[in-house]
């Protein structure tokens, strides 16, 4: 359809007589269509984008920045739009899932899957830990709760250089090729690592897609809108909000596994509450409570850092009031934005 | 008939104030009970302590000769007590349909990550049970923050009677409504009496004196009078302390 009949419902009689005035045909522009197609079949969408991304932004290792962390905002998302809890602490998991990828890579195994499902569970059974500790608070208490763990668990990183290589960071990570069906690949091109990463960001994403949609996420969603009716249903609102602290954890932890093997290094910096506030702003900015937001906030987040950094180094400055402003005047985030407009033209 | 619902000198203190004081209460099964008294008689509080929102000072509730005083509320949401909230307790961006569907599902899963929560037939089928119960399979596809009050208050009784109750507690579930939305609400709460446990609280005598078995009248958090409504409407100190002397 491309154009859709729209009659002002005051006085059909004064209608006719007046013609256009009343009666118009209104024009549904090709890009409110395709926010309405893309908003319908996300992942289909998203897919697609993903495969020509690497080819559109300036050098391929943007791409397979932006995706990484864009998976570590979808994993955020389930905490902050799905569930409605805002954990300032993300780092912490993010950190851990880094950390042990690392670690397993240099001193157990060198298996890139193995490394990468022990970043995953250590994001998640650290949240399964800590969790239990924060939910207990509603808030303001759960944010600051979850920023004091995550500072905790900066300074032990900090402090056990043994292990972490303290302020140095973890360095020499071993670039071990892929290993798959008894073939050995190498996947450290640039095109070839964001497609591995690409792999786990859409099995991620399927993943949260199919929980979303199971009972357990209607039943965060009934958490979010209304915690105190869902527990007059019956549901022990507070056991399902550490489950979605887990999973999230436990994604943010593979999105810090895949940090770790893109840089071949883990920065103390990724346990530091900067990292926390980075993927906060990254939700905020594309829009929560949508599969696409968490990617669009994480790409402009990104490329604004890629393009600036490169001027000064004071870039936060010109990030900090686009951030204000988007917060200010488009809470609803960018994806947010784009949705409402192209609904509210139609209207 | 046997006692659904019983209450041993059931008192509330909210430090120096006596919200609920000793009311001794048994509700029969398949009764619908009223309760009235003026504002600040305790109405509210004496439902959140059956609900287990609140937690007793002292005495005991017994629900199906069963101790259920300081049991967590989903507990007691799962032993069969839901209740319908005066201020509307709705969860307003999800749709009407799955407003009552998370309520339905309540009572079967909670931590099922990988089914489709549509594919759940028998859900789906309870729910659209209940829409017609509460009329509202017209809007099933609306979200329900868009809704009328009207229309929000029946989706919180919906809601309420997606758990698949033993008792439902009604708190003043005609507040707000136009005198044609009370009417369709009267209704149903008769339809829904036939075969349910209800304790009714409710400021609208005309209302309460139609639908109810049993009255009892709370002041300053006492029980006053406990009658039919014939008993109620000629006991002098009800109408001397509640009804304003007014004959009704």
């Amino acid at each position: 359809m491309i154009g859709r009949l729209t009659m002002k419902e005051t006085g059909i009689g004064e209608t006719f007589g007046l013609g256009n005035r009343e009666l118009r045909v209104e024009k549904v522009g090709w890009w409110q269509r395709l926010v309405e197609l893309v908003s319908r079949n996300p992942l289909v969408f998203i897919f697609i984008f993903f495969i020509i991304f690497p080819f559109v932004v300036p050098y391929k290792a943007l791409a397979t920045q932006i995706i990484i962390w864009g998976l570590f905002a979808l994993g955020y998302n389930v905490c902050l739009g799905y569930t409605g809890m805002l954990s300032f602490g993300h780092a912490a998991y993010f950190g851990i899932g880094a950390y042990t990828a690392g670690i397993v890579l240099i001193r157990l195994w060198q298996n890139i899957w193995f490394s990468l499902l022990c970043g995953l569970l250590m994001g998640g059974i650290t949240a399964f830990i800590l969790g239990y500790l924060c939910i207990k608070r509603r808030g303001i208490y759960f944010a600051m709760l979850t920023l004091a763990f995550a500072q905790l668990l900066y300074f032990v990183g900090f402090q056990w250089v043994d292990l972490t290589g303290g302020d140095n960071g973890l360095r020499n990570i071993p670039a071990v090729p892929l290993s798959i069906f008894g073939l050995s690949i190498n996947i450290y091109t640039p095109l070839r690592f964001y497609f591995f990463v690409l792999v786990f960001v859409a099995s991620s994403l399927l993943a949260i897609n199919r929980i979303l949609q199971s009972p357990f996420g209607h039943v965060l969603q009934a958490v979010r809108e209304n915690d105190q009716r869902a527990k007059s249903c019956g549901y022990e609102t507070s056991n399902v909000r550490w489950m979605a602290f887990v999973i999230s954890g436990a994604i943010s932890g593979l999105a810090g596994g895949l940090y770790a093997l893109y840089l071949h290094f883990v920065g103390i910096e990724s346990l530091y509450w900067t990292t926390s506030g980075q993927v906060v702003m990254m939700t905020l900015l594309g829009g929560m409570g949508s599969f696409i937001g968490p990617f669009i906030g994480a790409g402009v987040f990104l490329y604004i850092e890629d393009t600036l950094s490169v001027i000064t180094p004071n870039w936060m400055i010109f990030l900090g009031p686009v951030f204000v402003l988007c917060v200010l005047f488009f809470p609803a985030g960018i994806w947010g934005t784009i949705k409402d407009l192209s609904t509210r033209r139609r209207k | 008939m046997g006692e659904i619902l019983k209450t041993i000198n059931l008192t509330k203190n909210f430090g120096g104030l006596s919200a609920v004081v000793d009311v001794n209460f048994v509700v029969k099964k398949g009764d619908l009970q009223s309760i009235i008294g003026p504002n600040g008689a305790g109405k509210s509080t004496f439902f959140k302590l059956i609900t287990g929102e609140l937690e007793p000072t002292r005495g005991q509730i017994i629900f199906f000769n069963k101790d259920i005083t300081s049991l967590p509320q989903t507990a007691i949401s799962h032993l069969g007590i839901a209740v319908s909230y005066q201020i509307t307790n709705i969860f307003p961006m999800l749709t009407v349909f799955e407003n009552v569907r998370v309520a339905v599902q309540s009572r079967k899963t909670t931590f099922n990550l990988w089914s489709k929560a549509i594919s759940h037939k028998e859900f789906v089928e309870q729910t659209r049970h209940i829409l017609e119960q509460i009329n509202l399979s017209d809007f099933k596809d609306e979200i329900a923050a868009n809704l009328s009050h009207g229309h929000q208050k029946r989706l919180e009784i919906g809601i309420a009677l997606a758990t698949q109750p033993k008792l439902l507690l009604l708190d003043e579930p005609t507040a707000g409504l136009s005198p044609m939305e009370t009417r369709q609400t009267i209704e149903l709460i008769k339809k829904i009496a036939q075969d349910l446990t209800i304790i009714l609280v409710e400021h609208k005598m005309k209302v309460v004196m139609e639908v109810s078995d049993r009255i009892t009248v709370l002041h300053y958090g006492k029980l006053l009078a406990q009658g039919t409504p014939d008993e109620i409407r000629n006991n002098e100190e009800v109408r001397r302390v509640y009804l304003g002397g007014v004959k009704i």
